[in-house]
């Protein structure tokens, strides 16, 4: 399949089952929102090292937020319900408590109710309150700049990690600009995180390495500067490969992040340095959902 | 299927307990077993067909017409359907309701709502002393759900309340929200002496300053972000306090009783 001049291989994205859940970050304004989301969402690229896998879904007007303040809808994935439920306390009592004006609440309201402020509330020693509200708890905890809101649980859900696909480009700032545009686009579908910096990662893996204590290391198939020493998947001209790396609540929601994602890619076409569109597998036998780049571009 | 309606044939002098008659007891039965259910009425018992005209059937929707302040125990433990009332209702009202829907057309007696343990009630009317109060001797009274009374009411409201909300869109006598252990409290009129005596944790909301005792004490002037959520959650109630311009978030923060745990506040709007 070629659009636009690029090749989309003939391959598939291989992704896994997560655990999932939204939490909502208001504040007074949108900037303090957004800090207080970013900090949440620190540190949260991979659940290899970081615990869990945490992105920005996109602002909120404040017609949207439970409590009509500017808000930050935020997507947490983890591996597994404890490990989900453990990342989602740290980063709340660490990254939201902290942030000065900052309110917590459920995004999701059906599945497994894991705790959000349920443990929280003890930071009030005593002086917390609590109050339910149509049917929802919340616990209002003495700070120093007032009181932080936060509800007392937020749903669980199944959910889908690592969609892929990986952009080969003539260039390393062709990549890069290829896949800022295919980001931007990428943004505007909900459900869906690109957790990596920026929503790229640069330093795709394979599994496996020479070196017994790693369960993971360079994708050397995909490294340009390796051409001449390795396997490699790369045309001769090819000098930069960079992959986006998608998380959802569903594999539909993914299928549709990839379909806009590729098709900006494939939009700056060849005149761009654009050559093929790949994606990461482990041969299929791995994770249960496949992602067929030609079905989902078809 | 029309609403099950009740029509009051006579006043009676002797007062009538009217638990008997609850939507999930009525359901399945027929017409004829409807009307010889019969109501304790003083020391005697008396059926249903000779207290009351009755059309309709839908049994999970009752109405009760011409009701006056000697029916005692009107949705006594009701668990799911609708109660509506025409006229004034006696004590007990809403006794350790479970779930449901009841609407009084008119001012109801003493003890409404006590122990009510979740459902939705409504007085358009007032209400007398003790609203969503604990028996006596019982040390929990209200557990959940919402009353509304478009009217005044009585002394002690609320007392010994453990959850739940009440909202007075009148004035509320002495002692309201005495003892209360948790929950809310929202009066817009005024209230009486001892607001919130002995109470251990919970939330008086106010619209007007009140007379406080000496063992509540100022924590200042606050915007509270649980406020907006706590008014939009009155959005669907066809009250003043489902009005826009009666909501606020800035409030002065009063807590106390401090003769007891003093973990409660009374919240006044500013």
């Amino acid at each position: 399949m070629i659009i636009n001049g690029v090749t989309i291989d003939a391959t598939f994205a291989e992704a896994f089952g997560m655990k999932a859940t939204r939490v909502i970050i208001t504040a007074q304004n949108e900037k303090w929102a957004m800090i207080s989301a970013q900090a949440m969402t620190g540190f949260a690229t991979s659940v290899i090292a970081c615990g869990c896998e945490a992105g920005i879904e996109r602002t909120l007007l404040p017609s949207e937020t439970p409590d009509g303040r500017p808000g930050v809808s935020v997507l947490i994935f983890a591996m597994g319900g404890k490990g989900l439920a453990k990342q989602l306390e740290t980063r709340a009592g660490q990254c939201v408590l902290t942030s000065p004006t900052s309110a917590l609440f459920a995004g999701i309201d059906e599945g497994v109710q894991i705790p959000l402020g349920k443990n929280l509330r003890y930071f009030g020693d005593g002086f917390q309150v609590s109050k339910k509200i149509a049917g929802k708890r919340y616990w209002r905890i003495p700070v120093m700049d007032g009181e932080f809101l936060t509800e007392e649980t937020t749903g669980r859900v199944e959910a889908v990690g690592g969609g892929n696909f990986l952009v080969l480009a003539k260039s390393q700032p062709q990549a890069l600009a290829a896949c800022e545009a295919a980001i931007e686009e990428m943004l505007k579908i909900p459900n869906v995180i690109m957790p990596f910096p920026g929503g790229v990662v640069r330093s795709g893996s394979k599994v496996g390495s020479k070196y017994a204590a790693l369960g993971a290391s360079s994708n050397d198939a995909f490294c340009p500067t390796l051409k001449g020493m390795t396997k490699t998947e790369l045309p001769a001209d090819c000098e930069s490969v960079m992959e986006i790396v998608i998380d959802g609540l569903t594999k539909e929601d993914i299928d549709k992040a990839m379909r806009v994602g590729i098709q900006a890619v494939c939009d700056l076409g060849t005149e761009n340095g654009i050559q093929r569109i790949s994606a990461g597998n482990y041969g299929g036998k791995l994770g249960p959902f496949h992602f067929h780049l030609q079905e989902i571009m078809a | 299927m029309s609403a099950l309606t009740l029509t009051m044939k006579t006043r009676l002098d002797q007062r009538v307990d009217m638990s008997p008659l609850v939507c999930q007891k009525l359901e399945g039965l027929s017409m004829a077993e409807i009307a010889a259910i019969e109501l304790q009425n003083g020391k005697r018992k008396i059926r249903v067909d000779s207290l009351f005209g009755i059309k309709g059937s839908d049994t999970q929707n009752l109405v009760i017409q011409g009701s006056f302040s000697k029916l005692d125990f009107i949705g006594k433990q009701l668990d799911g359907g609708t109660i509506t009332v025409n006229g004034d209702v006696g004590a007990y009202l809403a006794q350790e309701m479970k779930s449901g829907t009841i609407k009084v057309q008119g001012n109801a007696g003493l003890y409404a709502a006590c122990e009510m343990k979740n459902g939705y009630l409504e007085i358009t009317g007032n209400s007398g002393d003790f609203l969503a109060a604990a028996l006596p001797g019982n040390k929990q009274g209200m557990k959940g759900g919402v009353v509304l009374v478009k009217g005044n009411v009585g002394e002690r409201a609320g007392d010994h309340m453990r959850r739940g909300t009440i909202l007075i869109e009148g004035n509320a006598g002495d002692y309201c929200g005495s003892r209360m252990v948790a929950g809310t409290i929202a009066v817009m009129g005024q209230t009486g002496r001892y607001l919130g005596y002995a109470m251990r944790r919970g939330t008086l909301l106010l619209w007007n300053q009140p007379q406080l005792s000496a063992t509540f004490n100022d924590c200042g002037s606050h915007t509270l972000a649980f406020l907006p959520i706590l008014f939009a959650s009155f959005k669907s109630l066809g009250s003043r306090f489902a009005e826009e311009s009666e909501a606020f978030n800035r409030v002065q923060r009063y807590a106390g009783d401090m003769s007891e745990v003093g973990r409660g506040e009374v919240l006044v709007r500013i």
